[in-house]
């Protein structure tokens, strides 16, 4: 991390490719990071395909009991609800719901003043690490399920050539998004000494207003609308997964990324928002 | 002697009991949390049956029989036996050295070490739902039922209490094996709150027969309905819990006194 030594003066521009750089160094550590926990990341990845076998049987048999026989249940075939499935326990360790407690273990033991420290602002620096934790979790936990599923089960394949590149885009915006959240809920530190209830609560609602339990469209019209519009939490998962199981038609799916750069936007502004507000009363304990 | 014994167990899950107690609110909310993690998973179920009419065959009511069942099965062996799972720390950290050298069994301290009182929420959660399903799905009452939806749970204990010692006992060998019990222990929740109907293919075969998962909620579940079984086995399957239990946890006890032969310490 040699460039955060260069602290003499630069000018406009520089200073600017510096940041850049800076950005992309910090993602390369966090990538490296996590490159070393080999054996969790397996872990995971093999626990997240077991569930992916439940989730796909279970969902398998929904579609197969729908009304009418024609095997359509919520806007969705039996071919796209597994590749739903399988995709979305992929994404589990890449939008990282659970086990982010970096931040919120800083605060608790005072080492967050080193971070204030650093001519990276921390909302900056941790995005960085997080982007570069999410890219090694693409190249490993998002591959095992994925293909274990079409080893196993029939799945849809996306029809039109626009669905790739869109899901890529959404599957970012869910990362930074998720980012946003847990952030946000981390910082709960800085006012509270114990955050397992902030922790347990972000953890209950990210999984079951998120899709992960049920795709959301199995919820009333109502109910599902409000959840995209007042909450971010479809937008950690469902949204992604929409994309690519092609349940809208493109404009739609569109449209839905459009919402979802709006949630990482605002996320990421809270996140912010939080930090100076932390700053500002931030007392660092013990001696 | 074994009086003795006894009494340093009550005094360790004693200590542990009034030690996370005395944080109050932190107790309150992990009280809280456990039995909303369960919720979320009922709620699942109930969605499902927003969009559909049945699932495997069977109606709502049958399906929450089952997950009541499953859920009040595991919760009990997750109270009593749970805490295994820690066991990989313990390798890790170097704990089971000093847990080794004492005067006790080995399984009996490590279940008293870390005793987690507010498990009891999930017990007391899925035991409601039990009672919740058993009323609501149509059951014509005999002595013999009464028998099984007693016996069921227990069994069911005694099984993801094998599935939990069985799963820990993975640590001995690789000490960063990290969650892959939980594929079979929470895994193994989820696959017998579902009819096993809704299963096919070597994955009906493996987790349902093979492992044994089928005879924890699912057939016992039948029996109670009155059911025949959709997938052709006869009506005493319903009880045959108990001996697979028994099966299981032979082979857990086994696994696990291999493994602490085997067990060197890290040596750090």
């Amino acid at each position: 991390m040699g460039f955060v030594t260069a602290t003499a003066t630069p000018s406009g521009a520089e200073k600017s490719t510096g940041q850049v750089a800076a950005f992309f160094a910090i993602a390369a550590s966090g990538f490296r990071r996590y490159a070393t926990y080999r054996q969790a990341t397996f872990a995971s990845a093999v626990t997240n395909t077991m569930f992916g076998f439940l989730k796909a049987y279970v969902l398998l048999a929904v579609a197969g009991a729908a009304a009418g026989g024609a095997g359509v249940v919520a806007g969705y075939d039996g071919a796209q609800l597994v590749l739903f499935v399988w995709v979305g326990q992929g994404m589990i360790g890449v939008v990282a719901f659970w086990g982010w407690t970096d931040l919120a273990d800083r605060i608790r033991t005072g080492e967050v003043v080193a971070d204030l420290l650093r001519p990276v602002p921390p909302v900056v620096s941790y995005l960085a690490t997080d982007l570069g934790r999410a890219g090694h979790a693409m190249l490993t936990r998002f591959g095992l399920p994925i293909l274990v599923g079409l080893l196993a089960f029939d799945l849809y394949a996306p029809r039109r050539l626009g669905t790739y590149p869109l899901f890529a885009v959404s599957v970012v915006l869910a990362v930074v998004t998720s980012f946003g959240c847990r952030y946000v809920v981390n910082a709960a530190a800085f006012w509270l000494l114990d955050i397992r209830g902030v922790q347990l609560a972000w953890l209950l609602v990210s999984g079951v207003l998120s899709g992960l339990y049920f795709p959301l469209r199995f919820l009333p019209g109502e109910v599902a609308t409000a959840l995209w519009l007042a909450t971010p939490f479809p937008s950690l998962l469902q949204i992604p997964l929409d994309v690519l199981v092609e349940r809208d038609p493109p404009a739609v799916s569109a449209a839905m990324v459009g919402l979802q750069a709006v949630w990482a936007v605002a996320m990421l502004g809270l996140a912010q928002l939080v930090q100076w507000r932390a700053e500002r009363r931030l007392v660092i304990q013990g001696g | 002697m074994a009086s003795t014994a006894a009494g340093t167990y009550r005094h360790l899950i004693g200590a542990q009991a009034r030690s996370q107690a005395s944080y109050r609110t932190s107790f309150l909310i992990d009280l809280a949390g456990n039995v909303l993690v369960v919720g979320a998973d009922l709620l699942a179920v109930l969605v499902l049956f927003r969009v559909t009419p049945e699932l495997g065959g069977f109606a709502v009511a049958e399906v929450v029989l089952m997950f009541g069942l499953a859920g009040t099965g595991f919760a009990l062996a997750d109270l009593l036996v749970g805490n295994i799972e820690r066991l990989r720390v313990y390798v890790r950290t170097g704990l089971l050295d000093a847990v080794l050298v004492r005067p006790l069994g080995v399984l009996p301290q490590l279940l008293a070490l870390d005793f987690q009182v507010r498990r009891i929420g999930r017990l007391v959660y899925a035991t409601s739902v039990l009672s919740f399903a058993v009323t609501y799905a149509d059951i014509a009452w005999t002595p013999a039922r009464v028998g099984l939806v007693v016996l069921a749970p227990l069994s069911g204990a005694v099984f993801f209490g094998a599935i939990f010692v069985a799963g820990a006992t993975v640590a001995f060998w690789w000490v960063d094996s990290g969650e892959v019990a939980n594929a079979f222990t929470y895994g193994g929740r989820e696959f017998t709150s579902y009819p096993v109907s809704v299963y096919s293919g070597w994955f009906r075969r493996l987790f349902g027969y093979g492992l044994g998962f089928a005879f924890v909620a699912y057939y016992p579940a039948l029996g109670l309905l009155g059911r025949p079984d959709p997938l052709g086995l006869p009506a005493w399957a319903a009880w045959a819990g108990p001996a697979v239990s028994a099966l299981a946890a032979a082979a857990a006890g086994l696994l696990w006194r291999t493994g602490v032969r085997h067990y060197r310490s890290t040596g750090s």
